[in-house]
């Protein structure tokens, strides 16, 4: 329609500088992945719930979930005690709000941790290739040899205890993995062609990385982060299992899960809880990883 | 002074098996505004001579050995990668053979057609976005200021062959190299596509470098053209000349395997033997063990382009010293 106005009528010139104001404003990426995630309904509800869980877990800080009632001990779920109470007589909904606020936060930022450094490595060492990827993998390599669990405690033995550390630990073994991912996509990408015509227009090598390299490996990289998130947890439990990551009084999913295990035979709602808020959160990021993959994908958008 | 001078070009790659020259000692000239056809087979050392000339060699395995290629009176081959970098694009573009894979699926047409504007010009992006609609139009992609916010996957391939022409061409270079540009396209968006290529070249006086395997296409589009055999131009002169008075064996043979319309139930003519093994060549002609009018002096000695009428060189030595007479070509 408007190329035949316009031909019809070449020497419109308002006519041609609206078309250009609408080829300027377009959609971003981001707007038009957007608007595909919004009709994807798995990913949407999956946002949705984990919006609510980050909402109820940060509701958790008004509430008490220290205060021990030795002489009530474990009760099962009540009007008063939703999810019931533990053996020490804490308030189990209050115990898995703030558990949810230390086991989302590592997750998440330990997970951001490792994307930022993997990303950017991967794509490093796969562009440039050569003697300058061989030394770049092999680094990798070593660091895979490095128990995780002794290199934690040796950071914990310099640094001291800290939650943080805790996210800088687990982020920085997180991202060997997504720098072999990304390694690998980026080796296919740069025999594209575009990559060649990109250079032979001129463009210096930085952008080449930045603005045609890293957008095409954003989907590997977004799948692999939503699996990314649970398996930090899981570590981030495991840690405080042995005494290296969150210290009682302060408590997380991982470290319920585990009290809960223990206690399955007399006291099964300290597991089922925590269970399900885990599960739940996990199933959630994966749907929601999945669908930002497809609405990322520019080239399965049917309209 | 011509626009590009080429001399004694040589591109070799250093493999597991053995150093492969794919470009062993080209030379050839090019004038503002002319257009220049290479042809040959596959491996016969075309693309790597333009890949050459703008560095766009892996290096390694790929070194370039010798030679010079003046532009503008700037040896190309001695320029660094950044000095390089302000002529790609810019005074020299290139457009590739597959238009389906030499555009970043996630970009807009917008964002990689304004992208050289961007980095040589240094405009803003509100004026780049204006001449990139400009560009679009003048190549004719219909409704281009809404085309021009879709993606690659969107377009057609004959249509994102000509946002390829478009991006090339809208820095004004002097010199376009054309890589096949017709190869992944069905014969009838081809025509249009060289027919575009050329209107492009009118209007701008753009000179360009046609690669291509595909007699057909050179000949209606060049003025001048190079045959190449074995990383060697092994014949060159004005396109008819050299289509219908060849003066090599291996052009005469190729233009002997072109099926003719006309002829039923005659078996097609092939070349015998295979293409050489870069790695393993010997002296003397490269043809030689193909060509039906070898001697044995062929096999030993250099060879050089010599000319044998007006512009027109042979590499062939039994043409040159006029010993044998090749068939004229007298289909159109």
């Amino acid at each position: 329609m408007n190329s035949e106005m316009s031909d019809a009528n070449p020497t419109a010139p308002a006519s041609a500088d609206q078309l250009l104001e609408q080829a300027e404003k377009g959609h971003s990426l981001w707007q038009d992945s957007w608007h595909r995630l919004a009709k994807n309904r798995l990913a949407v509800a999956s946002g949705v719930i984990l919006i609510l869980i980050v909402l109820c877990c940060l509701a958790g800080f008004f509430m008490d979930h220290t205060t021990q009632d030795l002489e009530l001990g474990a009760t099962k779920p009540s009007r008063d005690h939703w999810m019931g109470t533990d053996v020490l007589g804490r308030d189990v909904f209050a115990r898995v709000l703030y558990g949810g606020r230390i086991s989302l936060a590592v997750g998440l930022l330990a997970t951001l941790v490792a994307m930022c450094i993997g990303v950017v490595y991967g794509t490093v060492s796969g562009f440039y290739g050569g003697k300058i990827d061989a030394v770049m993998m092999r680094f990798v390599d070593i660091l895979y040899t490095i128990p995780f669990i002794i290199f934690v405690i040796l950071l914990m033995v310099f640094f001291g205890r800290n939650i943080w550390l805790i996210f800088i630990a687990i982020g920085a073994v997180e991202w060997l993995t997504m720098a072999r991912i990304v390694r690998g996509q980026v080796l296919s990408i740069k025999k594209e062609e575009f990559v060649e015509a990109a250079r032979a227009l001129g463009l210096p090598q930085t952008r080449i990385i930045f603005r045609h390299m890293i957008p095409n490996v954003i989907g590997p990289v977004i799948v692999y982060a939503t699996l990314t998130v649970p398996a930090v947890m899981i570590f981030e439990a495991v840690l405080s299992f042995l005494g290296l990551g969150v210290q009682a009084p302060a408590t997380s999913w991982g470290v319920l899960i585990n009290e809960g295990a223990s206690a399955i035979e007399e006291y099964p709602w300290l597991l089922i809880f925590p269970g399900i808020a885990m599960s739940l959160t996990l199933f959630c990021l994966n749907f929601l990883g999945d669908g930002l993959r497809d609405a990322l994908d520019v080239r399965r958008s049917k309209d | 002074m011509p626009l590009l001078s080429v001399q004694n070009l040589r591109t070799a790659f250093h493999t597991r098996n053995g150093i492969v020259r794919a470009v062993d000692g080209v030379s050839f000239d090019i004038d503002k505004g002319q257009t220049l056809g290479i042809v040959g087979e596959s491996g016969s050392g075309k693309s790597v001579t333009c890949y050459s000339l703008l560095g766009l060699i892996p290096q390694p395995p790929g070194r370039i050995e010798g030679g010079k290629a003046l532009f503008g009176g700037q040896d190309l081959l001695a320029m660094s990668e950044k000095q390089l970098r302000t002529v790609r694009g810019k005074r020299v573009s290139m457009i590739f053979q597959d238009p389906m894979t030499s555009l970043n699926p996630f970009m807009r047409i917008q964002d990689q057609i304004t992208e050289p504007l961007l980095i040589h010009e240094g405009i803003d992006k509100q004026t780049a976005t204006r001449r990139a609609i400009q560009a679009l139009e003048e190549v004719g992609v219909p409704d281009a200021s809404r085309r021009i916010r879709q993606y690659p996957h969107e377009f057609s391939g004959g249509m994102r062959q000509r946002v390829m022409i478009a991006m090339a061409l809208i820095t004004k270079p002097e010199l376009l190299i054309a890589d096949e540009p017709t190869t992944a396209l069905d014969v009838t968006v081809q025509a249009q596509v060289l027919e575009l290529i050329k209107e492009m070249q009118r209007k701008h006086g753009t000179a360009v470098i046609l690669i291509s395997h595909d007699l057909g296409v050179v000949a209606g589009f060049v003025d001048h053209v190079n045959v190449m055999y074995a990383g060697r131009v092994v014949e060159s002169g004005p396109t008819r000349e050299v289509y219908y008075h060849s003066k090599h064996p291996y052009n005469e043979a190729l233009q002997r395997s072109i099926p003719a319309l006309q002829t039923k139930g005659q078996e097609l003519y092939t070349i015998p033997g295979a293409p050489p093994d870069l790695a393993r060549l010997g002296e003397g002609c490269a043809f030689a063990p193909r060509c039906a009018y070898v001697q044995d002096a062929c096999r030993s000695g250099e060879l050089a382009l010599k000319g044998v009428a007006a512009k027109h060189e042979t590499a062939c030595r039994r043409v040159q010293d006029g010993e044998i007479q090749l068939s004229e070509v007298s289909n159109q």
